[in-house]
This record gives structure tokens, sequence and C-alpha cells, in this order.
């Protein structure tokens, strides 16, 4: 009887862990928030070369996307504005987003539809588009070859719906982190690796033995993101941006990232 | 919050399978081992013990994690492929091995010395004693820790989720994130772990009720 | 072997070192506030006070039986739904000290059921009341039997800090993926020396354990 009393407490456990999930967060303005504090938390990525990656030597995360962030900060805020950053992993961001944890996500984030059910997307800063990594001796030239074979891929990204989508037959394996998925395409684990081609050159340039098979097979247009209903700050990310586009700032920085990155087609980003 | 558990429920059940598996499988494995490695400590020839004492020291110092990543990204660079789930199986089925060994060896230990002296001086060899007369005594002290060394197993298993082995925790962080709602799914995935674990820890606390 | 002497290079030796420092100062909070969770978890258990020791002892049992990954991870997204901050050290904190406590109140426990009832008795028959009993004659020796099986806790629980590098605390094996991931040729290397400074770091602690167990009890 008190062991069926005790099983019986379970259920109970559970409907209180899903009321306090319901329970939701506290509406907040966002913009209002980075306006008080003088100070906007960025979601960024540590683990990506280019656009964030945590420097060995600094400890710090240097890429695109933190200069872009800064600059964002200093045009919104003014000078004294100050950036604070908090790494994030893909598959992490967007319910860090959802509780508040950051204000704002600039994470290599593609705008889907379906994200764009759970935030609210800035216009897109960077044209990317994805692409599969395989081995230099490998055979692979598309994607669809891909069926029947094991894909590499991270959590939360779009790389993975895409894969389904255009090799429904391959089995894809995900990772943490990109570092991660390419520890594992390194040991054998899976063919090929697939995630935003400029990710990939980054990779690639930095191993040899690697490469870039075909080319992009989707659009993925990168986008800020906020916590859904924040109008008034995408509205002021947006003037922010544009702004940057107008005074040149833009395509210094990416200039400053991606000149001469192997099998990057800078053209095709500068505005 | 209900449709997370219809709408995803092969995936849940998948990675409820695949934990299953990879728990028993590494029990299995882990108990043999961890013997095996108790038998080596205790035992006269001290070469034994010398191996037994660093097998035993490495893989209770090292964490469940690293062992497995080691097992996932270095040994198939020299040896042979192996996929997230196997490489997850070994490096818990080695990681409990020791602390079994650890376990089983002070269950032997804990026999009084008496035995295995009133055995030897009726005659028996040191293997006839150890197996008629120590290791049955030392059977009843070693299940209770043993059993809890199995829950701990089971919990360990979500090591999977790093190697993509497809086990509840894996499958759980998909359905999170790609439903968008990470407190929900957890619940679920916590369900579905306490029911393993629960039953066999309320068990484990009766046993020790009746051994004691 | 090239590689090898590339890889430990003082930047990335340093960069390691900063992870084991954060590995070191979070198992360290972790492990005192634990200890006192534990403690009062466990007492309360032991006294079986009517509703109370009941509803702890549930909670207890729940979490206990729960892997430590799937607890950082509700700490991790749940902690800012109960409007509190969740940084990746407080989250992690927070998951290892309900944990961790949730074992040691167990040991507390059967560390106290231990000591033999006649103390309790021997005391509280010289005129102590409970508290005073508990506090100066029981729990003294019961923390005694206990310190083994703590100190044990203690070493698992700075393995298990290596499980916040999913949540990306900056520990130990997120800075060694960190540096292996932007040269991949450094993998074997990182994946030594990490091991190699777990093992130091653990094995000391069970040697001082084993050495405190032969020197008081």
């Amino acid at each position: 009887m008190r062991k069926f009393k005790k099983f019986l407490l379970l259920p109970i456990i559970f409907f209180l862990a899903f009321t306090l999930a319901a329970c939701g967060n506290k509406k907040q303005n966002t913009y209002q928030k980075v306006k008080q504090d003088n100070t906007i938390v960025w979601g960024v990525r540590a683990d990506t070369r280019l656009f964030g990656l945590m420097s060995i030597k600094t400890g710090r995360v240097e890429g695109f996307e933190i200069d872009l962030a800064n600059a964002i900060t200093k045009q919104m805020l003014g000078e004294n504005g100050h950036a604070k950053l908090t790494k994030i992993t893909a598959n992490t961001r967007i319910p860090l987003l959802k509780n508040n944890n950051v204000d704002v996500l600039m994470a290599t984030m593609t705008i889907t539809p379906d994200r764009q059910k759970q935030v609210l997307f800035s216009k897109p800063y960077f044209k990317a588009g994805q692409g599969i990594l395989v081995p230099d001796n490998s055979k692979i030239k598309t994607v669809q070859q891909l069926n029947n074979k094991t894909v590499l891929a991270v959590k939360g990204t779009t790389a993975v719906a895409n894969v389904h989508k255009y090799a429904p037959k391959a089995k894809v394996l995900e990772y943490g982190d990109y570092g991660q998925a390419f520890s594992a395409l390194k040991a054998g684990q899976g063919v090929a690796m697939t995630t935003d081609s400029g990710l990939l050159a980054g990779i690639a340039s930095e191993n040899p033995g690697y490469k870039l098979a075909g080319s992009n097979f989707t659009n993925e247009p990168y986008g800020i993101a906020v916590n859904k209903g924040q109008t008034q700050m995408v509205k002021h990310i947006n003037k922010a941006l544009d702004e940057l586009k107008k005074n040149g700032t833009y395509n210094r920085l990416i200039r400053k990232w991606f000149k001469g990155v192997k099998g990057f087609n800078i053209k095709e980003v500068e505005e | 919050m209900w449709q997370i558990l219809t709408g995803y429920w092969s995936e849940f059940i998948t990675g409820f399978g695949n934990t299953i598996l990879c728990s028993l499988i590494a029990m299995f494995f882990s108990l043999i081992l961890g013997v095996f490695f108790a038998l080596l400590e205790v035992a006269p020839p001290k070469i034994g013990r010398a191996i037994a004492h660093i097998y035993i020291e490495i893989f209770c110092n090292i964490p469940l994690l690293v062992i497995t990543m080691i097992f996932y990204l270095i040994i198939p660079q020299f040896w042979v492929k192996v996929s997230g789930f196997t490489a997850g199986t070994i490096g818990l089925a080695l990681y409990t091995s020791a602390f079994i060994a650890e376990t089983v060896r002070s269950g032997i230990n804990s026999v009084g010395d008496g035995q295995m002296e009133g055995a030897l001086s009726n005659g028996m060899t040191y293997v006839q004693a150890m197996r008629y007369v120590i290791l049955p005594q030392a059977i009843r002290i070693v299940i209770p820790p043993l059993g809890n060394q199995m829950i701990t197993l089971i919990k360990n298993s979500s090591v999977l989720a790093f190697v993509a082995g497809f086990d509840l925790m894996y499958q759980g962080d998909i359905v999170a994130f790609s439903s968008f709602q990470t407190i929900e799914t957890y619940v679920i995935v916590g369900v579905f772990y306490l029911v393993l674990t629960l039953p066999l820890s309320y068990y484990m606390r009766h046993l020790e009720k009746r051994l004691a | 072997m090239e590689t090898f002497i590339h890889a430990y290079s003082w930047i990335d030796i340093r960069f390691l070192l900063q992870g084991l420092w954060v590995t070191i100062y979070v198992s360290v909070i972790s492990i005192i506030l634990s200890f006192i969770l534990g403690l009062i978890c466990g007492l309360v258990r032991y006294m079986k006070i009517k509703y109370l020791s009941a509803a702890v002892g549930f909670v207890v049992d729940i979490i206990r039986n729960l892997p430590l990954l799937l607890i950082i991870f509700f700490t991790y997204f749940g902690l800012p739904k109960l409007g509190l901050i969740a940084n990746p050290t407080i989250a992690s904190i927070v998951a290892l000290v309900v944990f961790e406590g949730a074992m040691l109140s167990e040991i507390v426990r059967s560390g106290i059921n231990s000591v033999p009832t006649g103390q309790m008795e021997g005391a509280r028959s010289n005129g102590m009341t409970y508290g005073q009993a508990m506090i100066h004659v029981v729990l003294p020796q019961a923390i005694r039997n206990m310190v083994p099986a703590i100190l044990s806790q203690f070493v698992s629980l700075i393995k298990d800090t290596s499980l916040a590098t999913i949540i990306v605390l900056p520990e130990l094996l997120y800075h060694a993926q960190i540096i292996y991931s932007q040269n991949t040729s450094y993998l074997i290397p990182m994946y030594l020396i990490i091991a190699v400074m777990y093992f130091i770091v653990c094995f000391c602690l069970s040697k001082y354990a084993n050495h405190l167990q032969k020197k008081y009890l």
C-alpha cells in the first residue's frame, strides 16, 4: 500500500511540473530594458570560425557577428552602450531567448517560417546557404548523394531539416556544436558534415584534407532574433542595421572577416 | 503538453528502448569485468593486484564523459569504427566495472579472515575456498551496493546524448529543440527515467531490509 | 609527435588551466552548499517529522533517481522561468547542489543511523535536550562515520562537472573541446591531458580520503 501511494504521487509531480512550466515568463519590453541598463545582452556563438569563435589566447569571443553586435549596440545606445556577450549553442539559443536569459540572438540563425512562430527576426544581415563538407577523397558532389549514408549535423540547426528534405533516406547524427560534429567526421562516424557553407569554408580552410562538395543547396539568410512581440526592439535593430550598411561599416566588417576565404564568394554578400 | 508526448511518441520510445538496451548490456559486462578485477585484486599474485589497482584507479578517477569521448572519437582512428551507442555502452561498462570491482573487493574483505583460514585449514585450495565459502557470503553483503551501482548505471547512460547514441536523453534533446517546449519535454524524459530507476530503487531498499 | 608538442604550448595549457580552475571552484562551492543541504535533509528524514519528512523523502527519492544531465537542463532552462538569472555557472552549481544534496542526505541519514541508539539515550538521561544531544553527541560521531562516503561524493562531483560542458560552462572539458575544435589534430593530446588532469585531482583526493580513514577510524 505504501509503495502504491508513492507511485500515485508521481503523476502529481508530473502535473505540478507542467503547471510550473506553463507559468510562463514575465512580459517585458526588451527595448525599454536595454535603454535602462544601457546594455544589450547578445547570445552569440563561440565555436564558429569567422562568425563567433573563442580565442584561446585571449579567452574572448571574436568574429563577424561579435563585431556587428558591438557596432549595432553603439549605434542603438550611443558610444557608452555596452554589449554583453553570452555564449550559446545552436540548440540552446531559442529557449534562452524565450526565457530572457539573453535580449537578442545573433548566432548564425537562419530565418525560417517555423522559427518565426517562436521569435521575431530582424532584416537579414548575412546571406548564407547550406553546403556539405567531405573528406578530399570523397566522391560525393550533391546533397542527393547523401541518401542511405550517414550525415553529421548540429542539433537545433536548419541543416537537419534540410537534409531530411533533400535526402530523405539519409541517416542524420546530431551533435552539440560544430567542433564535435567535425571531430565526428574526422573519426569517420559519417561521410559528410552539413551546415551553412560559410561555416564549412572556415573549417575547410583550417583543415587540409577536407573540402566543400558542390555548391549551396539552400538559401539561408541569417537574422537577428528577439523574443516574440518585441516589435520596438526589432524596429530599432533594423534601423541600426540600415545605418551601418549606409555608412560602410557593414561592408568593412564583411571584408575584414571574409575576404580571401576559400570557396566563399564575397560579392554575393556585400551590400 | 500531452501533445508532445503523443506527437513525438516514436522518438521517446526509441530513446527509452535504447536506454534500456544500453543499460542491460553495460550491466552485464560491467558485472563480469568488475568481479574479475575484484578477484584479481584479492588473489595472492602481486602482478594481478598491480594490474587490477591500475585499472580501477584509472576508471574511477576519470569522468565518464571523457572516457566515452575517447572511445567515440579516438579509438575509431586507430582500430575499428564504433557507433555512438557502442562507444557509450563500452565506456559505461568499463567505468562501472571499476566501481563494481571496488564494491566486490570490500565485500570479500569484510567476510572475516577466519573464514578463509578455516577453509584452507580444512584442506580446500584457495580457489575452492573462494568458490564455496567466501564468495557466497560476500554476495549477500554486496547486493545492496551493487543494486545502487545499477541504478547509477542507468542514470549514467544519459552520457549517450553526447555521442549521438539515440538514447532517452539524446532523443529528448531533439524533441525539446524542435518543439521549443524544453521544460515540458524534459519532464517527460524525467518520468521515463523514473519508470526505470524508481522501482529498482524501492526494490533495493526492500532487499536491504530483508538482508540486514 | 610534433603535434603533441605543439598542442601543449603554453597558450593552450594556460587555457586548460583556466578551465580547471572553473571546475575546481564550481566543485568546491557545490560541495559546501550541497553538504549543508544534505545535512538538513538527512536530519529531517532521520527525525521523522510528521509530513515534512515524507515530503522531503519523496523529493529526495525523485532527484536521486534522475540523471544529473537532466537536472542540469532543468535548472538551466527552468530557473529563468522562476524569475532567477541562470548563467551557466549558477545553473551548474544549483544543479550539482540539488543532486549531490539529495545523495548526501541519504549518506547523512545512514550515518546518523549508524550511531548506536545508546548514545542518544545516554546523552538525554544526562539531562541534555534532544537538540543538544544531537549536536554534541550524535552528529559528531555520525560525521566521522560519513567522511569516506562524503569525500567519495566530492570526487564524484568533480567528475560530474564535466557534464556541464553542454550548457557552455567554461570548465576543463569545454576548454579542451574549444582547443581541439579549432585544431583537430590536437584531439588526442587534449583528451590525454585532461584525462591526466582529472585523474590527478581525483586520485589525490581519494588517496587523502583513504589516509583520513586510516587515521581516524
